[in-house]
């Protein structure tokens, strides 16, 4: 695979990361030598491995269905740039 | 997902175009709202309707550093489910990011299952009427987090997030494109409501948002390849599902008949046009970059937890409505309507108990359901019980009352309860089976009335003016097929 300028900017976007026009050529080619890194491992054959999840050989923990958080709103909402009536205030978004 | 057509065409679904017929192809993916106390990975309520981000807690709001822990009564409620729709379990399955950026999504990603879901394919059965039946295979079920809730109309400029129900525990129940008309995406919606509420795995609520559907909508001409799809989102009513359905295949065939192309796309619905409109700003957002959550390891058990389960599962509708056709002798169409709830369909076996099945059918369906419904009462609060209604029809397969008075008699025991026996007898209403008594009022009235007999020799059909002569003499309380018998023998009839 070969990223290229049009790539960059993609990703950029989906990642929400601001990036200059004029560093996209720069970043592709960074891009590609770490894909290049990573392309070695083609170089095994993996057709019988099941792809990995987890490294440790432990099981997925849970939890009683108990109410044990919340009502706390004040402080979720704190670091909130805007907030009113504990609401979440963001620039408008509409369908 | 391979696209396998499992349906034979059948030209009454065809929708009729300019150049030919064509047919709709429809798939749903459900979400439904699993029913448990806490979040699918964190610890706070899932109440409704609760005070704003007050059903939040630091691992829904996404902080830095929060990890989440499963909540083992979903898995429970998932498996269930799985059961409930006759589905393979997978008794090993992963949680996966689907990354989006969204206002009412914290994380940057919801959590769900992509690759390797919690239940397999399974199979639901349709009803369809004269139609006979249809069956619709389930892709999978799996499980996901729900996200927030954004409000637009409190500012001018702002959007307001509440963030109570971002981490409560979705099912996504994905169907095969079996589904061909509208009609029978309704039914289908109705049933897996149905299961689930049999099931307690999701309370079914349509208006509350605890069930939604996305429809996929294609059409081709009849029996060929599958066209291209759009995706409706979040419908929320069963009535808009039909609606959005029609307009959105009219609106693909007037684009196809005219030489166009259908863009994949997804879509909403607007319930005060009846349209659906594209929803542009969704296109880039497709791109969702799943990968396994390093935060969450796969989640497994072994048959025995599942064989626990499958134990405790209570009948099913299906097995329901087959058990009142062969018990009951009723027929299918009123079983399907006694089983459209548990209550409903307990309420039925309470009266029908001991006593004449199609009879009990019949006074369940037409007089206390259709009355019910008058009322905008349900099972719960009726002011009639299962006993007092069972009382009602033992007094007409005595031959104590006669139909039209126990329709009297419950209009009593409705509005002013008691006993049905005792109210008969105090108010004497049992009807006079007594054929002397009968025969004594027949008489009378063909003596005062020379004239009706002369005419009803020539005009037999007459004879309903002398019954209702003989009724209104007994204040309705004669035995009509009493009446009906002795007057023709005394009329000649």
């Amino acid at each position: 695979m070969s990223v290229d300028a049009d790539i960059v900017r993609k990703i950029g976007h989906l990642a929400r990361i601001k990036l200059k026009e004029e560093n996209l050529e720069g970043l592709a080619g960074e891009l590609n030598v770490i894909l290049g890194f990573v392309e070695q491992l083609d170089e095994v054959d993996v057709s019988d491995v099941e792809p990995m999840t987890s490294v440790i050989p432990a099981t997925l923990r849970t939890r009683k269905d108990e109410v044990t958080s919340g009502n706390y709103a004040d402080k979720i909402t704190s670091n909130a740039p805007l907030s009113e009536d504990n609401f979440f205030m963001v620039p408008k978004v509409v369908e | 997902m391979s696209l396998v057509d499992t349906r034979t065409p059948d030209p009454k679904k065809f929708i009729k175009g300019a150049t030919g017929d064509w047919e709709m192809v429809i798939g749903l993916e459900i979400h439904a709202q699993v029913t448990s106390e806490s979040k699918l990975f964190s610890g706070s309520s899932t109440q409704f309707g609760n005070a704003p981000n007050s059903n939040v807690s630091f691992v829904d709001a996404a902080m830095p550093g929060m990890l989440p822990t499963i909540n083992q009564e979903c898995v429970r409620q998932a498996v269930r489910t799985g059961l409930g729709l006759k589905a393979k379990i997978n008794n090993r399955s992963i949680f996966d990011r689907k990354n989006y950026f969204y206002p009412d999504l914290p994380q940057g990603y919801q959590i769900s299952q992509f690759k390797d879901p919690i239940v397999g394919e399974g199979i639901v059965y349709l009803d369809m009427g004269k139609d006979g039946e249809v069956e619709i295979g389930i892709e999978r079920l799996h499980l996901e987090q729900d996200a927030g809730k954004s409000i637009h109309d409190q500012h001018p400029n702002m959007s307001f997030i509440d963030l109570n129900r971002s981490g409560v525990a979705l099912m996504e129940i994905v169907s095969k494109p079996d589904i061909r008309s509208s009609e029978e995406a309704r039914t289908y919606i109705a049933k897996i409501r149905t299961i689930l509420r049999y099931l307690g795995t999701c309370d079914g609520n349509m208006e509350q948002g605890s069930l939604r559907a996305d429809i996929n909508v294609s059409v081709r001409s009849p029996g060929g390849e599958f066209g291209t799809r759009c995706e409706i989102k979040n419908v929320n009513s069963m009535r808009f599902a039909v609606a959005a359905i029609e307009y959105e295949a009219r609106r693909q065939i007037d684009i196809l008949e005219d030489g166009g192309k259908i863009d994949q796309e997804t879509r909403l619905f607007d319930s005060k046009s009846g349209k659906t409109r594209s929803m542009r700003s969704k296109e880039e957002a497709h791109d969702y970059r799943y990968f396994p959550d390093p935060d969450l390891l796969p989640l497994e058990f072994d048959d025995e937890f599942v064989a626990a389960l499958a134990k405790d599962l209570p009948e099913l509708p299906d097995e329901k409505h087959d058990r009142f056709v062969s018990e009951y002798s009723i027929t299918s169409y009123d079983a399907s309507v006694l089983i459209s709830s548990r209550s409903n369909a307990d309420f039925f076996e309470n009266v029908a108990k001991g006593r004449d099945g199609k009879l009990a059918a019949n006074w369940v369906i037409n007089e206390f359901f259709g009355r019910l419904a008058k009322e905008e009462l349900d099972v719960s609060n009726s002011p009639i019980s299962a006993k007092q209604l069972g009382g009602i029809i033992d007094l007409i397969s005595s031959g104590d009352i006669s139909g039209k008075i126990a329709k009297d008699l419950f209009e009593i025991v409705w509005g002013e309860g008691g006993d049905p026996a005792d109210i008969v007898e105090k108010r004497s209403m049992k009807q006079v089976s007594d054929t002397g008594a009968i025969e004594k009022m027949i008489d009378e009235i063909i003596s005062t009335n020379p004239e009706q007999v002369e005419k009803v020799k020539l005009k037999p059909q007459l004879i309903g003016w002398f019954v209702g002569q003989v009724m209104k003499a007994s204040q309705g309380k004669a035995n009509p097929q009493a009446v009906n018998k002795i007057l023709k023998e005394k009329l000649g009839l």
